[in-house]
């Protein structure tokens, strides 16, 4: 399905914890526990999502189309019973394109003289 | 703690919970287990749940309203219909009921007012018709065990000189104890001090909040300033607290100390007793009363009226507004009747729609939820178009407040009645746009969806033509209702004042004592001002008199007759001084005999005019030139005679009427009623008048006040300015009655159309005959009208029967109004059906069956 830019556009910039969650699955299935702990595991402790955050982020990107519930999950699942979720290509792109959007603005700032260790 | 957090998922959706519910509990119990929460488990949990459940909730709602938005824009008609219904309804009820709360039930602002009692001589009723002499009030005090405390007081116009422009007030004389039985403490300074009667505060006066900001620029050195009143000084002692105003529209208040003379023209107040109904104090009155009858000869007997201060207005005012809030009712109802058909003829046009989604997955509750979602817009956009309608009608309304009432101020809007008022029709909403469409989602749907649009059984049918039968049986109730008080005011109208008020303006000029104290200096002002009003361009006549008609009821003296044995009570006529050209500048027509004349000095023989109910009451037949009569003692000789007015108003049988030159009196009575009205006719527009009576008011006395410019048109008018808003007000809502009922018929009978299409198809299609087809349609039209115009007309009369006291003596079944109202329905009715009785016709067989 092709992707439609004004609806991608229209969803950036994303919330952190949006991205964080994006970012969990894009190397594979996962169900939500599993998005929780990766999130924490990757900011060091300082991103915390809270069980309801999840999942009234998770029911809104289901919505949105950004990710899917496949049936049979892929990769390693420690667990049959739970509920996975996928990136779709959209969701796909949508995180792609908020990583080109972070990458830009990293580079203004260096531009400016903002450059990590020399304030 | 699982266990509490399951609990706390309870916040959530319901969909919400079955789908996410499970793995949130387990995520949340497995964070525990890997101990990576921080702090109390009790607190992580509600921390968790209670912001994502709101704002779960939140983005509900949101997709509620936006679904509703769309969906209300995409049937208008629907939703125009609807919101303006609700407007009507709420709007009509909320100005109705706030006019009638402030009047009937405002409690008055003065401390424990239901003790607050007013008191007067005469016979019992709703109103003081008879003053109270010093004579009675003191035996009234003396005599009666009801009352704590009892006051009187007399009003008193005075010119205030010394603050800025003199200005024209209106004072009020009081016992000292009358500001300590309203219970208001002063603002600044004292009251009246009841020592020695109020004799020590003779000469002191006590000023309204409004005045001594206004004319004293909130003064704070105001106490024991000396100001003028009718050119005698007096000190200023207190300013009484900002909205507190008794009587109604007195400024000022000055100390009355009681003549042992017998003083009239006396308005009492008391407040009872604790413990003491307004029923005892009237027995202990009436033996008051009686004790005091035993003592005295007959034409000394007295009688009292008795009330709560809260009631002192015409009972009339009480029916109008009771039939008001009728109306209000009636239109409320009317609406919950129509909303409740526009909904239940939505729901049914949706349940296809409702069918398909529950088909489709949505669950009960999400459906439920946007019916609600929809339901509270409709009301809440209906109920803010209702406030603004009422904000509009409310002035209009407030013309009905008596001006009697104690009560200061005006109405504002009732936000409890708004509320109520807004909740029926949310109730309202729900119950038929909800109800219907839970049982659709829940169990018709797989018929819904089987039977194609034919659905909405019997029962629903039923309901239907019951709710359109209900608006068409209150439609006729308010237009016979609104009828029958059209006619009265028509009847009114019509009455004959007995002056041309076209053409008239009049000035008053109250000349202050003891300034003009004079006779003499009085008829000198009178001759300036009138010769050289006279002289102007345009002016035709001009005079001055002691009383308008209308303006001025009282005025009246008992007439004796030489050689006539009237009986032990004798009977009364009114009184007024006049100047020369009165009658010709009020346009009275002259009968017999002369006009008063400036020659009729005091000195000379005194002399009256009469009207011509006094020659037929005294003389009858006869030439009453030349005839003599005695008013109150002074002996008068007849020199002419005019035709009557109606003095009183036009809604009031007027006494005969007794026109004496404006310097022939006793001092006593003079001193009250000294001409001070000036009338002038003239010819053209009346512009720049005020400005020429002005310039020649000012060269006789600069320290004279002009005050009550108008034209006579006005006083007449607001003789029925009442009864026209009022009529206007109803008349409004029966034309809205009508134009809801019209839409309830035409409504009902389309759906009907829409419903039987199909029937109506095969029956064109076998040969039926369009005509006949109309005919059915029209007939079910004419028979829902029939229902309920019998019940209309029985509730209009039982209606009209408990407000005759408005109706100025039309019959309460006058046949002529009913009829008109029952001919007004049938036709709207008929314009109802008309439209789908043409759409029947024209049903075309093919698409009915194609639309399957």
């Amino acid at each position: 399905m092709p992707i439609d830019p004004a609806a991608l556009e229209a969803l950036l910039p994303l919330h952190p914890q949006t991205f964080h969650i994006l970012l969990s699955l894009a190397r594979g299935d996962q169900h939500g526990y599993g998005i929780l702990r990766a999130v924490e595991e990757r900011t060091g402790g300082t991103v915390q999502l809270s069980a309801g955050a999840l999942y009234r982020t998770i029911h809104r990107l289901l919505e949105q189309g950004l990710i899917t519930e496949p049936r049979h999950p892929s990769g390693p699942t420690d667990d049959p019973r739970r509920r996975y979720y996928r990136l779709t290509a959209f969701g796909r792109a949508v995180a792609l394109a908020e990583t080109q959007r972070l990458g830009k603005l990293v580079k203004l700032a260096k531009h400016s003289g903002l450059v990590p260790g020399t304030a | 703690m699982n266990r509490f957090y399951r609990a706390l998922l309870r916040l959530y959706p319901a969909w919400f919970r079955g789908e996410y519910g499970d793995e949130m509990a387990a995520a949340f119990a497995e964070r525990q287990a890997e101990g990576r929460g921080t702090g109390p488990i009790a607190i992580q949990a509600v921390a968790d749940v209670v912001p994502n459940a709101l704002a779960v909730h939140w983005s509900v709602l949101r997709q509620d309203l936006r679904y509703t938005v769309r969906s209300l824009l995409k049937s208008r008609g629907f939703a125009l219909a609807a919101v303006l219904v609700i407007a009507l309804g709420i709007g009509a009820n909320t100005a109705a009921f706030s006019v009638a709360n402030f009047v009937l039930l405002k409690p008055l602002p003065f401390p424990e007012p239901d003790r607050l009692v007013r008191l007067c001589e005469g016979p019992g009723g709703w109103g003081c018709n008879n003053q109270m002499t010093g004579l009675n009030y003191r035996e009234f005090v003396g005599r009666s065990v009801s009352f704590q405390s009892m006051g009187a007081y007399r009003s008193w116009p005075v010119n205030l000189v010394g603050a800025g422009d003199p200005v024209r007030l209106t004072a009020a004389a009081l016992t000292p104890s009358v500001l300590p039985i309203l219970g208001v403490a002063p603002y600044l300074g004292r009251v009246f001090d009841s020592a020695q009667g109020g004799e020590a505060d003779r000469r002191t006066a006590v000023l309204s909040y409004p005045l001594w900001q206004i004319q004293f620029g909130s003064d704070p050195g105001i106490l024991g300033r000396t100001i003028q009143l009718d050119g005698s000084p007096y000190e200023v002692i207190g300013v009484m607290p900002p909205g507190f105003e008794y009587p109604r529209d007195h400024r000022i208040w000055t100390s009355l100390v009681l003549r042992d003379d017998g003083e009239c023209c006396l308005e009492g107040i008391g407040r009872l007793r604790e413990g003491v109904s307004i029923g005892q104090a009237k027995s202990d009155m009436t033996r008051v009363t009686e004790q005091l009858n035993s003592e005295r000869p007959v034409e000394q007997e007295t009688g009292h009226s008795t009330f709560l201060l809260r009631d002192e207005f015409a009972p009339r005012y009480r029916h109008l507004l009771l039939a008001l809030c009728g109306a209000g009712l009636c239109i409320l109802l009317l609406s919950c009747a129509n909303l409740a058909n526009l909904l239940l003829s939505r729901a049914v046009a949706r349940e296809r729609e409702f069918a398909l989604r529950t088909a489709l997955g949505a669950g009960r509750e999400r459906l439920v939820r946007q019916m609600l979602t929809e339901s509270v817009v409709l009301a809440l956009a209906g109920g803010a178009a209702g406030f603004l309608l009422a904000s509009i009608a409310l002035p209009l309304l407030s013309l009905l407040v008596p001006t009697t009432l104690a009560v200061t101020g005006g109405p504002g809007l009732d936000f409890r009645v708004l509320g109520l008022a807004t909740l029926l029709i949310g109730v309202t909403g729900l119950g038929f746009g909800l109800f219907p469409s839970i049982r659709s989602a829940g169990t018709a749907w797989s018929g819904a969806l089987r039977e194609g649009a034919r659905t909405g059984g019997g029962g629903k049918r039923r309901l239907r033509n019951v709710l359109v039968t209900v608006q068409i049986a209150l439609s006729v109730v308010l237009l016979i209702s609104s009828g029958l008080l059209i006619r009265a005011v028509g009847r009114v109208q019509s009455i004959e004042p007995g002056f041309a008020a076209d053409s008239v303006m009049t000035f008053r000029t109250a000349l202050p004592r003891p300034k003009y104290d004079s006779t003499h200096v009085r008829g000198e002002f009178y001759r300036r001002v009138l010769s050289q009003v006279r002289a102007l361009p345009g002016v035709k006549s001009a005079a001055y008199t002691s009383g308008l008609p209308m303006v001025m009821i009282g005025g009246l003296g008992s007439i004796t007759v030489p050689g006539l044995d009237l009986g032990p009570r004798p009977p009364t006529a009114s009184f007024r001084y006049v100047s020369p050209q009165y009658f010709e500048t009020m346009g009275i027509p002259f009968k017999m005999g002369r006009d008063v004349e400036d020659a009729d000095l005091p000195a000379r023989p005194w002399v009256a005019v009469v009207s011509e109910s006094f020659v037929k009451r005294y003389w009858p037949g006869e030439n009453p030139l030349g005839r003599q009569f005695r008013l109150r003692q002074d002996l008068r000789t007849v020199v002419g005679v005019v035709g009557d007015v109606m003095f009183r108003g036009l809604e009031r049988s007027s006494e005969p009427q007794v026109y004496l030159p404006a310097v022939q009196g006793p001092e006593v009575i003079l001193g009250a009623y000294d001409p001070k009205d000036l009338v002038i006719r003239h010819s053209g527009s009346s512009a720049g008048l005020y400005a020429e009576v002005r310039r020649i008011v000012r060269a006789a006395d600069p320290e004279q006040p002009i005050s009550n410019v108008r034209p006579m048109t006005e006083v007449l008018e607001t003789q029925t300015a009442t009864r026209v808003a009022q009529v206007r007000v109803l008349a409004a809502l029966a034309a809205v009655a009508l134009l809801l009922a019209g839409v309830g018929i035409h409504g009902l009978l389309a759906y009907t159309v829409a419903q039987r299409s199909q029937e109506i198809a095969i029956r064109l299609a076998l040969g039926g005959a369009p005509r006949r087809i109309a005919g059915m349609v029209l007939s079910q039209g004419f028979r829902l009208a029939l229902f309920g115009i019998v019940p209309g007309v029985l509730g209009a009369y039982a209606m009209a029967r408990a407000m005759r006291a408005l109706l100025f003596g039309l019959d309460p079944a006058d046949a002529a109004t009913i009829g008109t109202a029952v001919g007004l329905v049938l036709l709207i009715a008929v314009a109802g059906s008309v439209v789908s009785a043409r759409r029947a016709t024209r049903v075309s067989p093919m698409a009915a069956m194609r639309s399957e």
